[in-house]
């Protein structure tokens, strides 16, 4: 029998935004799943986003949804959870979002280590506004923005978010579906700061530009280049060589924000 | 039985006044000269289970104060000028999405990092046009450490009424000053807590305005599932670009401010009756202002005062009547000329219109102010 997806979409909301071929709706599924998996009450759950295509993601989910500004997801994330502990807070967004204008309250988010679920969408682009290179466009890759080649860097949002303090952190694809709810899943079960990058296409703003003749041809990128981390270990530098690791990347216990501070309002109140 | 009176700040006021009014969310990042808000409610509002965060930085701040409003939470924010500068982007998601919470800006010195620790009155006009967009601004101007302490409860009681932000604008000089505060007993002072939904989850609508003109706000983890965004949206919270819902949403955040004039502004008048010249001052300011109205008093000058402590709506009917009584009217700011256009404006010509600008990050004094106005008269 078909998974019923409907049942935690708001009635009316679709047909979504998301040009097709995008790896957006693979990852809303999987994060219903996941949601299902961990039977979240969707009353009290919030998803929080900030801008960009894969931000539109909360309308269309049935919960308490906060589509905010520009990067500041995790911030107006970080007030519900501070000021409602008892709920599950959900971050998505895409990599523009979250780690170039949002990236001072992303990295603080996971130093805080506050329990919250933040799923990134990497695409490698900003899709929405017709493809600008993002922090995390391949150098020498093809831009709105950069025609003549990306001259910057990228950043690695997992180590990224280790380096910050995120106690838990994964990495999945769009091509690699099934596995998705499942990092997501662990992640909200994870207590503290959990963050799951899910690498993402973009055939429109992307995809054209870069070569890519098709959205099979990007999909199969994802396959190419994705080596679960059991697998990698076994593996060679040479052989790692523009591999990308899936899985969990990294776990580990942490004293959780809103627990802290629950211990600091003991100590105020002399308990 | 005797009051509860304690020697306090300004910003230790602000932050009582807070408190007593049912703050018990602050999200802020330090800066001077407003940080003693900070530092007094990260000491009081975890005695009460309330939290204190600091985040990241100023625009952080205020995003987490809108998550925590929605939660239900009753918000404050304190700030001072370029950090008033990075929370404009988020001052306009409160007004868009219409959360009630309240942010302080202790006015410095500027443009920039200016003189951090000088007074300044230099936001008046961004606390009311600096985020963009069309939309309403109710902004409070208190003059002493009661007044502060009073003006604080009225904000939250104006934020959650009219759901919407309300900006408390001090200045350096009222929030550091010492004065003796007469702290309001439980009950003594109304307090207003916003409107719930008294429909059922299934038929709540986030922006219906059916039924007046200020939607009731559901909270996050009650059982309302909604969906708030800062895009344009109709009643359901849900993203429209029609352009007739959209007009009628834009125009009702702003009316729901402006048809309620009398219930948000507030002045106080000073030897009005008779005055051929009026001082129009705020904050700091009218301290002078009311010194040196009492001097010229003394040498026989009909003179008065208009304080607004509702700057924003700004008192149109008031001031055009008092241009068309007086033959002057003085603005004394620490600025170079911000609330005088607007005096300006709604004067139309009717009476002569000065200014006493000051950005030297030191007081205007009465002598100033007296001198200018022998000047006009």
């Amino acid at each position: 029998m078909a998974y019923d997806y409907e049942k935690s979409i708001r009635p009316g909301k679709l047909p979504h935004i998301w040009c097709p071929g995008c790896g957006h709706g693979i990852i809303m599924k999987g994060l219903i799943r996941a949601m299902d998996t961990c039977n979240l009450d969707r009353n009290n759950t919030a998803v929080v986003s900030g801008i960009g295509c894969a931000s539109r993601l909360p309308g269309y989910l049935d919960a308490c949804t906060l589509h905010t500004a520009h990067g500041r997801a995790a911030a107006f994330a970080t007030g519900v959870k501070m000021a409602k502990p008892e709920m599950t807070v959900l971050v998505v967004g895409g990599d523009g979002d979250g780690t170039a204008i949002g990236g001072n309250h992303f990295i603080h988010a996971c130093r805080r280590n506050i329990d919250m679920t933040y799923i990134i969408m990497n695409n490698s682009i900003y899709g929405m506004t017709g493809g600008q290179f993002s922090p995390c466009t391949p150098t020498g890759a093809l831009a709105s923005t950069t025609v003549y080649g990306n001259p910057d860097p990228t950043f690695d949002i997992a180590k990224l978010a280790i380096g910050a303090g995120a106690t838990f952190v994964a990495r999945g694809t769009a091509y690699h579906a099934a596995q998705i709810d499942k990092l997501i899943a662990e992640g909200i079960q994870h207590k503290g700061l959990a963050v799951i990058e899910i690498l993402d296409d973009c055939p429109t703003t992307y995809g054209r530009r870069n070569k890519f003749r098709s959205v099979i041809d990007m999909m199969k990128r994802l396959k190419d280049i994705a080596v679960p981390v059991a697998a990698a270990a076994k593996m060679t530098p040479e052989q790692l060589e523009g591999k990308v690791l899936t899985g969990v990347l990294h776990k580990e216990e942490r004293p959780e924000y809103t627990e802290q501070y629950a211990e600091v309002i003991k100590r105020a109140q002399g308990v | 039985m005797a009051k509860k009176v304690a020697l306090m700040q300004g910003n230790e006021a602000c932050a009582q006044g807070a408190l007593y009014a049912g703050c018990d969310f602050f999200a802020g990042y330090p800066i001077t000269p407003s940080t003693e808000v900070a530092e007094v409610l990260s000491i009081e509002l975890p005695k009460i289970g309330g939290k204190f965060i600091q985040m990241e930085d100023e625009i952080g701040a205020t995003a987490a104060l809108i998550g925590a409003a929605l939660t239900g939470a009753k918000a404050l924010d304190s700030t001072s000028g370029p950090g008033m500068s990075l929370k404009q982007e988020l001052l306009g998601y409160a007004c868009i999405a219409e959360i009630p919470c309240v942010i302080v800006n202790v006015q410095r010195g500027g443009p920039s990092t200016g003189m951090p620790t000088g007074p300044g009155q230099s936001d008046m006009q961004q606390a009311m046009w600096g985020t963009h967009g069309d939309h309403a601004a109710i902004v409070l101007t208190p003059a002493s450490c009661q007044e502060i302490y009073e003006e604080t409860v009225r904000a939250f009681n104006l934020a959650e009424k009219y759901r919407m932000p309300v900006q408390i604008q001090l200045d350096e000089i009222c929030a550091h000053m010492r004065e003796r505060v007469t702290l309001a007993e439980p009950g003594e002072l109304e307090i207003i807590n916003r409107e719930k939904p008294s429909v059922s989850p299934a038929d709540y609508k986030p922006y219906d305005a059916t039924k007046g003109m200020v939607p009731p706000l559901a909270t996050y983890g009650s059982g309302y599932r909604f969906h708030v965004t800062g895009l344009n949206k109709a009643a359901d919270g849900f993203p429209t670009t029609k352009a007739e819902l959209v007009d009628a949403e834009e125009r009702r955040q702003i009316d729901k401010v402006m048809f309620n004039l009398a219930d948000i502004q507030k002045n106080e008048e000073y030897l009005l009756d008779d005055a051929e010249v009026i001082l129009f001052a705020y904050g700091s300011t009218s301290r002078s202002a009311r010194y040196a109205v009492n001097e010229l008093r003394k040498e026989g000058v009909k003179a008065g005062m208009f304080r607004p402590l509702t700057m924003w709506p700004f008192p149109d009917d008031r001031v055009a009547e008092l241009s068309k009584q007086a033959k002057a009217i003085v603005c004394p700011e620490m600025n170079l000329g911000q609330m005088v256009r607007e005096v300006q404006r709604v004067a139309q010509g009717r009476c002569t219109v000065a200014h006493i600008g000051r950005v030297d990050g030191e007081p205007i004094n009465p002598g100033q102010i007296i001198d200018k106005v022998k000047e006009v008269l």
